[in-house]
Parts: C-alpha cells; sequence; structure tokens
C-alpha cells in the first residue's frame, strides 16, 4: 500500500527507507491516521520526512502521487513552437471543442497564460513546482489538446480542496540541497576542519595526570585538558548571473555541501566581482542588499574567506571605479578585494573553471594575482589543496 | 488511549498532534525542529501534562556525553575512597551513578522523556543513543547488568539545526517541523496566554511584531516567546494603541524594543530604518 508513493520519493533524491515505510504502515494500523487524507498527509510526512529541506519535495511528490499528474520529464516544454500546437489543436478538436476552449477565452488567451506560466518557471530556481509542473504538462495535454489540460493552471475550484495543504508548498525556502555529487566534495572539505583545544578542561590528560601523581608521591592529582571542537567558521561568497550560469550547478553543490561541516558558515551573493553590496536572497537582490562593510564588521578575521567565481570578466570591472557592469562603483572592484584580503587571515578563491584555461583570460590572471595566487579549481582535488591552504 | 491536543495554554497545529500521536501510538522518538522561540521545548511539558505522566528533562550541552544519560563510573571517588581504605570501595556498584534514561526505563510508570537540543553536543552523540532509544535497553559493563525498558518512555528530541543529524538516528524518529506560526494560529496562541489582553492592543502589538518580521536583515527575527514577553511588557506598562500604531508604512521603533530585538546589531537596523523614514517624510 503507497508504495509509490516512497518510490516516488526515492526518486526524488529524498532519502526515505523500508524502515521507514514499514513504520508508517504499523501507524496506519494503528489509525493514528484515521479516515482523513489531511492527517495521512501529516502522519506520511512526519515518517518520510527528516529534514525540513526535504519538505518541499515531499510536498511535489506527495501531491503528483495523489493525483495522477505525469511531471514534466526529458521534453523542454519552453522549445515547443508555438505554430505546432495550434496546428495539432486545430487538426484534432472537434468544434465543441473548440468552442469550449473560446468560452475560457480564446486560443490566444490560453497561450498567453501558457507562456507567461512558463516564463515565471524560467523566473524560480528550479523548475517542477507543483504549479508549474501542471503548466508543464499542460502543452502534453496539448498534443491532444484536452481542455482540462490546459485548464490546470486556472483556479478551477474543483481541484483545489483535495490538494490544501501539500499545494501551498511552504517550504519551499528550506530546500537548498543538491545532493548528488556532493560527496567527495565533503570529504574534502572536512579537511577544513581545524581541531582547536577551547572551552572548559573536561578532558582527564593521562599522561600529565600520571606525571603529576608521581610527582606528587603517589598521591592523585588530576589534569584536565579542553575537549576538541570542530571552531572552524567559513564565510562563502558566490558569485551568481552572467558568465557563471553554466556554473551555478556546481556551486551549489560545493554550497549543499559545505553546510554540515563547519561551526559556522555564512553566505552571501554577489555578481562578476565583489564592491560596495553583496545580498543573500538572489530572488531579492535588488531589495534586500548588505553593505559589504557591514559583512567586514559582521564576521571578524577568524572567520575562512572562500570566494566561488569564474573570474571572467573585462578587466576594467577590477581595475577601474564605474567598471562595473550593473551599476556605477565608487571604488574599483581591486579597492575591495584588497580590503577583503586584508580583513580575513586566510582566505582563497575556487574556481569553476578547469585551471589549463586560466591562462587565456586576462581577468583570471588578475584576480589571481590579487589573491597571491591562491586560485584553486573546483574539484575534490582543488578542494583539498584549499583547504590545506586555508587550515595551515 | 488519551489523544494529545491543544490546551488552553499551548496551541498545537494539526499536523503536530498527528506526529505527537504517531509517535506516542508506535513508541518511537518524537525528533522536534523549527525556529528558536517556537514552543519546542515546550511541547514536551504540555504532552507530559496532557497524558498525565512525568517528565524527565535531559538538557544537553556541548559537552554531553550519550554515556551520561545512561550511567556514569565515577572513578576518582571509588580511588579516592581506596586510597582512605572505605569499605565501600568493594562493590563497584557504589560508583555507578544512573543517568536520566535509566531514571525513565526502571520507572514505575510511563514516563516522557525529554532530550533538549540534541545537537548541541557533539557529531556522534545521536549514534550512541540509537540502539538505546530503539530497543530501551542498555548494558552496564561495570556491575554485568542489563538494564530494560519496563515501559517504553516517550522521547521527546528537539534540534535547532546546528548540525546534522545522522540518517541512521533519523530513520528510528519521527520528525515534526514547527513552522513559524500565522496570523491566525497566532491570535489564537496569545488567546490563549492572556485571555484578558484588550482586543486593540493585541491586534496592533500583532500588526508591529509581523512588520518587524518581516524587516529584510534582521539577525535574529523575533519568535513567539519574545513575543509573549513583549505583549506582558504592554500590558505591564499599560502602554495606550496609539504608540504602536505606524503611519502609513513608516517603520517605528517598537516601544519597549528590548524584548522583540535580541541584538544590537538589528536595534542599530531599525534605528537607521527609523532615521531614514523621518527624512523621507
Amino acid at each position: 500500500m503507497f508504495a509509490h508513493l516512497v518510490l516516488g520519493l526515492r526518486s526524488a533524491g529524498l532519502p526515505a527507507s523500508i524502515t521507514e515505510w514499514l513504520t508508517l504502515m504499523a501507524a496506519m494500523k494503528e489509525g493514528v491516521a484515521g479516515y482523513s487524507i489531511d492527517d495521512f498527509y501529516y502522519l506520511a510526512r512526519a515518517t518520510l520526512v527528516k529534514d525540513e529541506r526535504h519538505l518541499d519535495k515531499f510536498d511535489r511528490v506527495f501531491a503528483q502521487c495523489f493525483k495522477g499528474i505525469e511531471p514534466p520529464e526529458g521534453v523542454n516544454v519552453e522549445a515547443l513552437p508555438e505554430e505546432w500546437l495550434r496546428k495539432l489543436a486545430e487538426k484534432l478538436l472537434t468544434p465543441e471543442e473548440m468552442e469550449k476552449i473560446q468560452a475560457l477565452g480564446g486560443l490566444d488567451a490560453l497561450m498567453q497564460r501558457l507562456k507567461a506560466l512558463l516564463a515565471e518557471q524560467k523566473g524560480r530556481h528550479q523548475g517542477g513546482s507543483k504549479w508549474i509542473g501542471t503548466a508543464g504538462t499542460s502543452p502534453f495535454g496539448a498534443y491532444g489538446y484536452n481542455p482540462e489540460g490546459v485548464r490546470i493552471g486556472q483556479d478551477e475550484s474543483r481541484h483545489r480542496r483535495a490538494v490544501k495543504v501539500w499545494d501551498k508548498r511552504e517550504y519551499k525556502d528550506l530546500d537548498d540541497t543538491v545532493e548528488l555529487g556532493t560527496r567527495g566534495m565533503k570529504l574534502a572539505l572536512r579537511r577544513l576542519r581545524r581541531f582547536a583545544r577551547q572551552g572548559a578542561a573536561t578532558e582527564l590528560d593521562i599522561h600529565d595526570t600520571i606525571q603529576s601523581t608521581a610527582n606528587n608521591a603517589g598521591h592523585l592529582e588530576l589534569k584536565m585538558v579542553p575537549e576538541r571542537h570542530n571552531a572552524v567558521k567559513v564565510l562563502l561568497l558566490l558569485d551568481v548571473g552572467g558568465s557563471m550560469d553554466d556554473h551555478i550547478k556546481l556551486t551549489e553543490e560545493l554550497f549543499s555541501a559545505a553546510r554540515s561541516e563547519f561551526k559556522h558558515l555564512e553566505y552571501y551573493y554577489f555578481h562578476n566581482f565583489v564592491y560596495e553590496k553583496v545580498w543573500k536572497n538572489n530572488r531579492r537582490r535588488h531589495e534586500q542588499v548588505i553593505p559589504t562593510w557591514q559583512m567586514l564588521r559582521t564576521y571578524g578575521p577568524d572567520y575562512k574567506l572562500i570566494l566561488v567565481g569564474d573570474a571572467a570578466m573585462s578587466p576594467y570591472e577590477i581595475t577601474m571605479q564605474g567598471g562595473s557592469v550593473e551599476h556605477y562603483n565608487d571604488e574599483a572592484g581591486v579597492v575591495w578585494l584588497e580590503r577583503l584580503v586584508g580583513h580575513f587571515r586566510r582566505s582563497a578563491w575556487l574556481n569553476p573553471t578547469p585551471r589549463q584555461s586560466w591562462g587565456h583570460v586576462r581577468s583570471i590572471t588578475m584576480v589571481n594575482d590579487l589573491m597571491e595566487g591562491r586560485m584553486y579549481p573546483l574539484t575534490v582535488h582543488g578542494i583539498d589543496d584549499m583547504t590545506r591552504e586555508l587550515s595551515r | 488511549m488519551a489523544a494529545f491536543k491543544s490546551t488552553e495554554k499551548y496551541i498545537a497545529t494539526r499536523d503536530l498532534e498527528v506526529a505527537v500521536n504517531a509517535a506516542v501510538t508506535l513508541q518511537r522518538p518524537l525528533l522536534v525542529k523549527g525556529e528558536p522561540g517556537t514552543g519546542k521545548t515546550v511541547l514536551a511539558h504540555e504532552v507530559a501534562a496532557a497524558l498525565n505522566k512525568p517528565l524527565i528533562e535531559w538538557h544537553v550541552k556541548s559537552t554531553t556525553k550519550a554515556q551520561q544519560g545512561l550511567y556514569e563510573y565515577d572513578a576518582v571517588s571509588r580511588l579516592r575512597d581506596g586510597q582512605l581504605g572505605d569499605p565501600r570501595v568493594h562493590d563497584i556498584g557504589n560508583y555507578i551513578v544512573r543517568g536520566k534514561l535509566w531514571d525513565a526505563f526502571e520507572a514505575d510508570e510511563q514516563s516522557v522523556v525529554l532530550i533538549d537540543e540534541v545537537d548541541k553536543a557533539d557529531i556522534e552523540f545521536p549514534n550512541d543513543l540509537l540502539l538505546e532509544l530503539d530497543r530501551m535497553q542498555f548494558f552496564v559493563y561495570e556491575t554485568r547488568q542489563t538494564v530494560k525498558a519496563r515501559q517504553r518512555p516517550i522521547v521527546i528530541i528537539t534540534s535547532n539545526n546546528e548540525k546534522e543529524l545522522p540518517d541512521a538516528f533519523l530513520r528510528r524518529c519521527f520528525f515534526h517541523y514547527i513552522r513559524f506560526p500565522d496570523r491566525e494560529t497566532m491570535e489564537r496562541i496569545v488567546q490563549a496566554h492572556y485571555p484578558d489582553i484588550r482586543k486593540d492592543l493585541a491586534r496592533e502589538a500583532l500588526n508591529v511584531f509581523f512588520q518587524v518580521r518581516d524587516v529584510p536583515g534582521l539577525k535574529k527575527k523575533p519568535a513567539t516567546s519574545e513575543l509573549l514577553d513583549w505583549l506582558k511588557l504592554l500590558m505591564v506598562e499599560d502602554m495606550p494603541v496609539e504608540a504602536l500604531r505606524s503611519n502609513e508604512k513608516q517603520t517605528i521603533i517598537p516601544p519597549l524594543y528590548g524584548a522583540l530585538l535580541k541584538n544590537e546589531q538589528d536595534v542599530h537596523l531599525f534605528e537607521r530604518l527609523a532615521f531614514l523614514s523621518r527624512r523621507g517624510a
């Protein structure tokens, strides 16, 4: 029973296991959920999801499993030519159906709506949200032009009741994982952990105790040392947009690998080069900027600074006042980078482009010089080198 | 079996009720996460009160070891007793100090165990408790004795997400993420705690509160517990409603902000915003 839910979750990358599924079955048998679909949703969520980052994924899979919507797989829906859809529609629809479509605002209006939805999908971070998911399916429905198929995106009250809880997708902001391929990076990042003895003396230092007891003529004298702690603090600055779009996936993998490894991990975004402003939420980058000065004041020199960017830009963006492609910067990028490198005791630059191509781009050489040679490729090996340098 | 429901003092959403009841029925630990101040710790108290069972609290610190929850062997005092020639020294059992879980396992009736802030401890801490929480039994090496739970206690574990918990541990738990309450739930919570609060004061205070939470860039957003403290202060000071009313979208520094903003950078941020909006006007 409900095995397809677990299988769906697993193929969506959610680590649900047989044990958890059996637990869910046991709970159903005990009648915890009763006969309410909402309660079943809550129960399944409490049993199968163990991390709030997965809640959003769960909502999507749940909606799919219990509504029977096919996810838009493989085919790039945006690439479907409008002409083709239109032709197909005209060919396959009965006059009555065409009338129905007219009642819904006409084919053009529908196409417009579809386009708007697709545009929205582009605007969102990753496709496949429930709403867009349905929109994505509708062109498939549109092969045979099932009016139902397109109508899904509109506010049809018939479907709304059944999916109300999980369709809200309240946990969207918590999903920040790219699980695949992060394992190797995790291993390398583990080197960053610097084990420092800090805090209260709670561990028995056997050597010192024996020594002291002997010195004390056999009378016990205990010696304690503080325990080892992972005390590494990391500040990540990530380049987004522009030439980095190709590398976003790699960057995100690094980001999700980094999250669990440190005592403190803070991250900010910048575009192309660090100037006087950075931001935290990429979607609201124009409303929610944080002055770089404030960032420097907030995070002490003991933070390890890791900049991630391809450093491919015009040299003016680095050296000139007002050289930024996006705005007028009062101070040249080089001033800001020197400020950052001077403030943090340890810093490095990770570059997702392969090392062999660095020599061909002038700005990469410039940045590497500014970082005093501490630029590393974004590979497991490169991270290994970087962590060794940072924890020296 | 008595089911867990919202009480007069504690407003639980339906999903939380289902999660708690599942954990109670299947006798498995319930892991609760959520923003600080959303009532994770209070939940255990409320569950214990609702089911009418004693509560055993185990507050975890960065130095806490899993073993301390089971038992500790006090070797140092035995060594000292040995040097002083105390006869107690011959029985090792005299130096076994029981931990919280032992207490819960050996209790006459089923109890509720709260393991608070499990993520504070070392990364190995949850792993070390896997078997004990799964089978609800452990072995005391010093006395060669197996301690087995007479009744499986209801275990509630809270985490602030400072560290990731191991998968093997998570697999054995039910999980619930306490989402920040929406306005409607928040009104119910306020009503539950201060039934005699003035309606207009509560409304305006909630307006200000949600406005404060919406300010971008706050380091620590105020949560439910901060709101309740602040409301209490407002009531004690008998604050007039007008003091809370902001003119048309302008950000003001809320009165008695010390209860809401716990960080001097946040206070600075507010002062700057207030200055800007005054200049804008």
